[in-house]
């Protein structure tokens, strides 16, 4: 019955997206009153979908077998944890997720938004509902969560262990609120562009959505690529994987967006452009899932495996970026730019940031989509990645990182204080950090070269728009931005540091035998075989020292039976200088094992300043909420009245 | 500056920004791309030595040679033509064994490969995509030889 319950509430919510798509309509051909009804309409539509999320939630927890996608994905002797949350750990469950957050999304647009004109909300609400209905069909139609097997199976095949891991409980859901919170800037911009009501209002409206989700994805960026790090035992945190690159892809557009909004909100300049940017935001989105789910990515004959589900996202793909791109190009025209701005202004700042933004979207874009290209032209088979990535994006990463610190010293409309002489101090601690790099290392890269003396300019650059003023009287909204920018240097020092002083030892090591790795000396003690509730596994027991007292490491590897694999669990150590990152291999003949010894000074920064840059956001999401608050205590009597 | 002007140095902006993002996609693409060969290109010469290139093949049986110092292996990937030598220093996947299809990453130095990586995916019933065809070719013939 959970199952049935699951189902019917996903047909009645497509339904209800239908009706609210017909009532937009309705509304646009003879203006009439539909505000109040869509409102509700998106409301209830976003409520199905929730309880059809959570009806499969409740047949995984249960391990109802009966359920094809169960048996498929879930065993009985899983932890609880991962039983519920591998409900979106594969195919059918994850689009269904997608969908309860699109059609949420819709519901508190519907529910809460008062900053936006009643037509452009129904309009907006209209193309929402349009999104939703297409991914309706794409559940209904081609990844029915809740089919039946019959008879029941007694067991299920089990999930695959690398993704039992709380990783998978948090990754998935944040990255999806990120990737369809954009949704709604999508359908804002497709609303106003119809009403032709493009103003500091409409971004005023849709900047809170663009926060969020930005924040969101920085945070699900953030979160996958430490998880990458620890699981999978390679030592490395961004492989340039398509699937990470269709996460960073909406993340570009997303933070070139949040960047050109604020140019629409507070000067009215910028329309077309921020217009278009959303939807290409929200397409990003489209292209990721399209690229993760489609299966086309390993080849561009996987995609003939399953050819109705990647055709069919595909078309959806195809039909809604080709409508918003031929509104766009129909009423973009007709926009009235706003208010000029002078060549020095923060309005250019923000414009070259875009640019930049852009550019780098733009060969993400290329070089994840370049192999398939190929090989569905001339067959050939090939491959891209860091090589190619590093060396087009990460010079242009380096000279945006470097503007980042200048853009907020930039006053609106005209040059008013001389930035370059605020830049001193920056500029001279950079110059600093050159000369010491060349001391220490006379051998670095040119990457983290570069990169070190960029990170020192930025962040001390990215603090100066808080100098000068009570640093308490700054808008919350200023100091997110101040966080965020100092976090990106944050960051930046991590790679460099990662990149540039990174030790590795690998090597066959007896019982009670010593290896060296950076400052460390690495003793292994003894390998015992032990488990888990699910696992065998052996684990080799490492003391590592370095001058004064012993860290204790206990790496594994474990062996999952059902389904049968084997996994690298690496034993990681942090302190406040670095990792130290441990993983045990196969035995040797000799009586040794091989292990993998990494010393990985200020890795952890990368990730630290990711999170930064997060709660920047999440700052001046909040500051942005409360003084509207503050500034309008009237708008829920106006809304009620 | 002129609304007007303003919106035509913005569009020019964005196209050049296009354009340059193409551009420098276009020249890192031409020789940061790996290839994919099996085998019988490698041996064909299609791989210049030092290219960064992917490498596909069947681990030959009885081919796997572990070195003095525990963590190197050679081996040979052959894919029923020809037959490449390869080398490899590191931790193996679990998978990776005599007579399974594997993928390499790395480059040719005087006649042997020097794989940086060897994929595998961390599952019984995976195939890289690469090989797929050829482990289709590889049974096709079996089934013949019967």
């Amino acid at each position: 019955m959970i199952a049935e319950t699951g189902l019917a509430a996903l047909w009645l919510a497509a339904g209800l997206a239908a009706l609210q798509l017909v009532l937009m309509l309705m509304a646009f051909r003879t203006p009439i009153e539909v505000g109040r009804t869509i409102r509700a309409v998106a409301v209830v539509q976003g409520a199905l979908t929730a309880i059809s999320f959570a009806m499969l939630l409740i047949v995984f927890a249960r391990s109802d077998m009966s359920v094809a996608l169960v048996f498929e994905n879930s065993h009985s002797a899983k932890p609880f944890i991962y039983k519920v949350a591998g409900a979106w750990g594969n195919h059918e469950g994850s689009m269904l997720l997608w969908v309860t957050v699109l059609s949420g999304a819709g519901a508190f647009l519907g529910w809460l938004s008062q900053r936006t004109s009643e037509r452009t909300l129904v309009a907006a609400l209209g193309a929402q509902a349009a999104l939703a209905l297409g991914f309706y069909a794409f559940l209904l139609i081609a990844s029915n969560p809740f089919a039946r097997l019959f008879p029941a199976p007694p067991e299920g095949k089990g999930l695959n262990p690398l993704l039992q891991d709380p990783g998978l409980a948090f990754h998935p859901p944040t990255l999806y609120f990120g990737y369809v919170g954009l949704s709604v800037a999508f359908s804002l911009a497709v609303g106003a562009l119809l009403t032709g009501e493009v103003d500091a209002k409409l971004a005023r409206a849709m900047r809170p959505w663009v926060l969020g989700a930005w924040t969101l994805l920085t945070l699900g960026i953030t979160a996958g690529s430490y998880w990458a790090y620890y699981e999978l035992g390679w030592g490395g945190y961004w492989f340039w994987d398509p699937v990470e690159n269709a996460s960073l892809m909406p993340w570009l557009a997303a933070t070139a967006l949040l960047h050109s909004i604020n140019v629409l909100a507070a000067r009215g300049a910028l329309k077309a452009w921020t217009m278009m940017l959303a939807v290409i935001a929200f397409s990003m989105s489209m292209v990721g899932t399209f690229l993760v789910r489609s299966g086309v990515l390993t080849s561009v004959h996987a995609f003939a495996i399953d050819p109705q589900r990647g055709t069919f996202l595909l078309g959806l793909l195809a039909i809604y970026v080709g409508a918003a791109f031929t509104l766009f190009a129909v009423r973009g025209g007709t926009l009235k730019e706003g208010a000029p701005f002078e060549l020095v202004s923060r309005e250019s700042g923000l414009v070259i940031n875009n640019l930049l933004l852009s550019v780098i979207l733009g060969i993400v874009f290329l070089g994840t989509l370049w192999p398939l290209f190929v090989e569905a032209v001339s067959g050939e088979k090939l491959s891209v990645g860091a090589p190619y990535f590093n060396a087009v994006a990460g010079p242009l990463a380096l000279v945006l990182a470097v503007l980042v610190g200048i853009g907020p010293l930039l006053s609106w409309r005209r040059e008013r204080r001389p930035v370059f002489k605020q830049l001193t101090i920056p500029a001279l601690l950079a110059a600093t950090t050159l000369a010491i790099s060349f001391i220490v290392a006379p051998a670095m890269g040119i990457l983290p070269r570069l990169g070190l003396p960029a990170a020192t300019f930025l962040a001390a650059a990215s603090v100066l728009p808080l100098v000068g003023r009570s640093p308490f009287r700054a808008p919350l909204a200023t100091w997110g931005m101040v966080i965020a920018h100092f976090g990106i240097a944050v960051a930046l020092v991590g790679m460099a540091m990662n990149s540039a002083f990174t030790s590795e030892r690998l090597a066959v090591v007896q019982r009670n035998e010593t290896q060296t790795v950076g400052p460390w000396t690495i003793l292994l003690k003894g390998v015992t075989p032990t488990a888990g509730q699910n696992f065998t596994a052996i684990e080799a027991e490492l003391h590592a020292s370095r001058g004064s007292g012993i860290e204790v490491l206990k790496p594994q590897t474990r062996y999952f039976s059902d389904p049968p694999m084997e996994t690298n669990e690496a034993a990681i150590e942090t302190f406040w200088n670095g990792q130290l990152y441990t993983v045990i291999g196969k035995p040797d003949p000799s009586g040794g094992w091989q292990v993998r010894l990494w010393w990985k000074p200020f890795v952890t920064l990368i990730w630290f300043g990711g999170a930064l840059i997060a709660l920047g956001g999440a700052i001046a999401l909040l500051g942005r909420a409360w003084r509207r608050r503050r500034r309008k205590p009237e708008w829920r009597k106006e809304r009620y009245a | 500056m002129k609304p007007k002007n303003q919106r035509l140095i913005l569009v020019a902006a964005a196209i050049v920004a296009v354009l340059v993002a193409v551009l420098l996609a276009m020249w890192g693409l031409r020789d940061r791309a790996s290839y994919f060969y099996t085998p019988t290109e490698i041996s064909a010469g299609k791989a210049a030595e030092g290219q960064a290139v992917r490498l596909g093949g069947m681990v030959e049986q009885g081919s796997i040679q572990r070195q003095p110092d525990g963590v190197t292996i050679r081996f040979i990937l052959t894919d029923g033509q020809a037959r490449t030598p390869v080398m490899y220093r590191g931790i193996v996947p679990d998978l990776f064994r005599e007579g399974s299809g594997a993928v390499t990453e790395g480059r040719l130095e005087k006649g042997v490969f020097v794989a940086d990586t060897i994929l595998a995916k961390h599952d019984e019933r995976y195939m890289p995509p690469e090989l797929g065809n050829l482990a289709a070719e590889h049974k096709a013939g079996k089934t013949l030889e019967r």
